[in-house]
């Protein structure tokens, strides 16, 4: 789960490191409360997760406390690339001489954690990486040591800092390297990170991610997670389902990561739009696929629904129950094209035929078919 | 022969007794895999599905000298158990385990490759030499013996993929799912080498998705090595959104990193033919094997 800027930079400052002096408001009369501790001049931060915020306009520079009151009313309630914000961050503007880059994220190919550190921070590491990859700074990180102090000096000294400096950049370092393994975090990233005129460092954006799987170990995010998501969202999750929401028309249903992104290249390929990726996993309930079901019909702009199940741990029959009940509960009927093949097939293509609902064996069929109903070819 | 486990293979089961534990194992021993004994601490003393339990993985070795593990415990019990699996150095060990924290799997990799150990997973359906035994989860009569390796990063694109090669004729030398998670034990690149050896192994399949970059470093790997037998590839993912985890922690792709079409240029570059749909794979091998 991602966290916001303001979650983060909490953390942050938890593990002493620098952050600005700031407030969070979520109501525009709180605004001068907020700006009665801070001086100006402001920053004023949309917190929502979303790339490009900046350019995006969620980002505003106020040089007075008029100015941050306005930009406060005009962020709360707006919209950031179509995320509401619910959320602003006031904070005092520094006067900085620079902006770095630190990260410590996922090596995949070496298994390991890997530090990633750019004197030129500001923009996207990605964009770091593509127009300059000799600026960037890879320690991996030996699992059994962990980052070290030692690797934190090499690394600021390869920032360019000397004498006492270099002892500050390399204690942020080891901090946020500490940040990351106390919260399971699959990324910590501070961009910029300033160095001010006084010659400190202050973090000035801040991003993290939490590894889903390690919520069990944090109940305080734990609590959090279903915060942003939608109805929708929040019943997949309950029933372990892994459900996102697309553009197109086609809903989609299947077993197993890799068999649903290949049912959603086929309809593509096929011409067709999906609606939605929902990934019922292994082993689904009754209770669980009649639940993805009622998620997929409940899509206002999905014209048919492509269900494609390979039984092995999921049982085909439980699948054909869920399918049962999901349709007869429906509000709106919407054309099923199901594709079940696998453990107990005979047994659930006989509970759907009983159902009047159809089943075909290939997975390219069922494609094909349900983009034909798409452009308005009898279910 | 097959790669990395055999019918002669002594395996132990962690985790006999839970749900899936269980359900397996039986599935496993009617294959004709050799499991000699489970493991779940507490439960010592005990029989399941005919096979004797013990409370650690020291007395199954004292008893039996495995060299193979497969582990069906939950999540936050996963790194303990593989920890303990690699202390007693068995040999190759199979984590079908969904949802294991990263910080666990770094950690736990870190071991197995100072120990010398071959970890699957966390997150596989395991593997199946056909005919001979299976360390796995997947339905069996989909699968056939025959002169095709496969290495997959999903489980039930595998049985779709193996099951069309079944259908027409193709049977498989060994299937292996190296894990869905964004880190795993053996890659795909290790599985090259393994089935590079192989005798039985004519042609190798490998199933990608969109994430990571195991499949652009396996590209470059092929061609650098001027790999001695055909290699086909599917890469699942060519429409996922920016950004979105698919499923599979490992499906997720962070801007332009990681997506389908940079996997397809890197495999086609390294002269790997890459099949649009799964149904075209069948008719990639006829052709690749062909003199």
């Amino acid at each position: 789960m991602n966290l916001s800027e303001y979650e983060a930079k909490q953390e942050f400052s938890k593990h002493n490191i620098s952050i600005p002096n700031g407030t969070l408001v979520t109501k525009s009369n709180q605004t001068a409360q907020a700006l009665a501790n801070l001086k100006p001049p402001y920053t004023v931060k949309a917190q929502v997760l979303v790339g490009g915020r900046g350019k995006a306009g969620g980002i505003i520079s106020a040089k007075s406390k008029k100015e941050a009151e306005e930009a406060t009313v005009k962020l709360l309630g707006a919209r950031i690339r179509g995320l509401l914000v619910k959320q602003v961050l006031i904070e005092e503007k520094l006067p900085i001489r620079k902006e770095l880059y630190l990260g410590i994220t996922i090596d995949r190919f070496n298994r390991s954690y890997v530090a990633l550190a750019s004197a030129t921070g500001g923009v996207e590491i990605e964009e770091i990486a593509s127009k300059t990859p000799k600026a960037i700074i890879r320690t991996l990180i030996d699992s059994q040591s962990g980052l070290r102090y030692f690797h934190s000096i090499a690394i600021a000294k390869q920032l360019g800092y000397s004498g006492n400096q270099l002892v500050k950049l390399s204690t942020i370092i080891q901090k946020l390297y500490q940040v990351c393994i106390d919260n399971d975090a699959e990324l910590v990233e501070i961009n910029p990170l300033a160095e001010t005129e006084t010659g400190d460092f202050v973090a000035l954006d801040a991003r993290m991610v939490i590894d889903d799987n390690a919520l069990f170990r944090h109940p305080e995010y734990a609590a959090k997670e279903t915060e942003a998501l939608s109805s929708q969202e929040v019943l997949a999750l309950k029933n372990n389902l892994t459900y996102v929401k697309l553009e197109g028309d086609i809903g989609v249903v299947g077993n197993g990561a890799g068999l649903v992104m290949a049912t959603l290249d086929l309809l593509n390929f096929f011409g067709g739009k999906p609606a939605n990726f929902l990934d019922l996993g292994g082993g689904a309930t009754i209770e669980a696929i009649a639940a993805a079901l009622q998620i997929v019909f409940a899509e206002p702009d999905t014209k048919v629904i492509l269900v494609n199940v390979l039984g092995g741990i999921t049982h085909c029959d439980d699948v054909a129950r869920g399918i049962v009940e999901a349709a007869k509960e429906a509000e709106v009927k919407k054309p099923l094209v199901v594709r079940l093949v696998g453990a107990n097939q005979q047994e659930g293509q006989k509970i759907l035929a009983d159902a009047g609902i159809s089943v075909l064996d290939s997975m390219e069929e069922a494609a094909k078919q349900a983009v034909e109903i798409t452009r308005g070819a009898q279910p | 022969m097959g790669i990395l486990i055999n019918a002669d293979t002594k395996a132990i089961v962690q985790g006999i007794t839970g749900k899936q534990g269980s359900y397996h194992t039986k599935l496993m021993l009617d294959y004709g895999t050799k499991i000699v004994a489970g493991v779940v601490p507490g439960k010592g003393g005990t029989v399941a599905n005919g096979v004797p339990v013990y409370d650690t993985v020291k007395e199954t070795v004292e008893a039996y000298s495995p060299t193979a593990s497969i582990i069906f415990v939950p999540a936050p019990f996963a790194q303990d158990t593989v920890l303990e699996a690699i202390t007693n150095k068995i040999k190759t060990i199979v984590v079908v385990t969904e949802h294991m924290p990263i910080k666990d799997t770094i950690n736990v990799m870190a071991y197995a490759n100072q120990s010398k150990v071959t970890i699957i997973g966390p997150n596989t359906p395991g593997k199946i030499t056909p005919g001979q035994c299976k360390l796995g989860i997947m339905p069996v009569n989909i699968f056939k013996p025959g002169s095709i390796g496969l290495v997959s990063r999903s489980g039930t694109l595998t049985y779709e993929i193996a099951a069309g090669l079944t259908a027409k004729g193709l049977g498989q030398s060994t299937c292996v799912g190296v894990g869905g998670d964004p880190i795993v034990g053996l890659n795909f690149i290790e599985a090259l080498e393994l089935f590079k050896e192989d005798t039985r192994t004519k042609a190798v399949v490998l199933i990608g998705e969109i994430g990571g970059n195991m499949e652009e470093l396996t590209a470059e790997y092929i061609a650098k090595k001027h790999y001695p037998k055909p290699v086909v590839a599917y890469v699942a993912g060519r429409f996922a959104p920016l950004g979105k985890h698919m499923g599979h922690v490992g499906a997720i792709i962070m801007g332009k990193q990681g997506n389908a079409q940079s996997k397809i240029e890197a495999f086609t570059n390294a002269k790997v033919k890459v099949a649009e749909k799964p149904s075209d794979m069948p008719m990639f091998l006829v052709k690749a094997l062909s003199p």
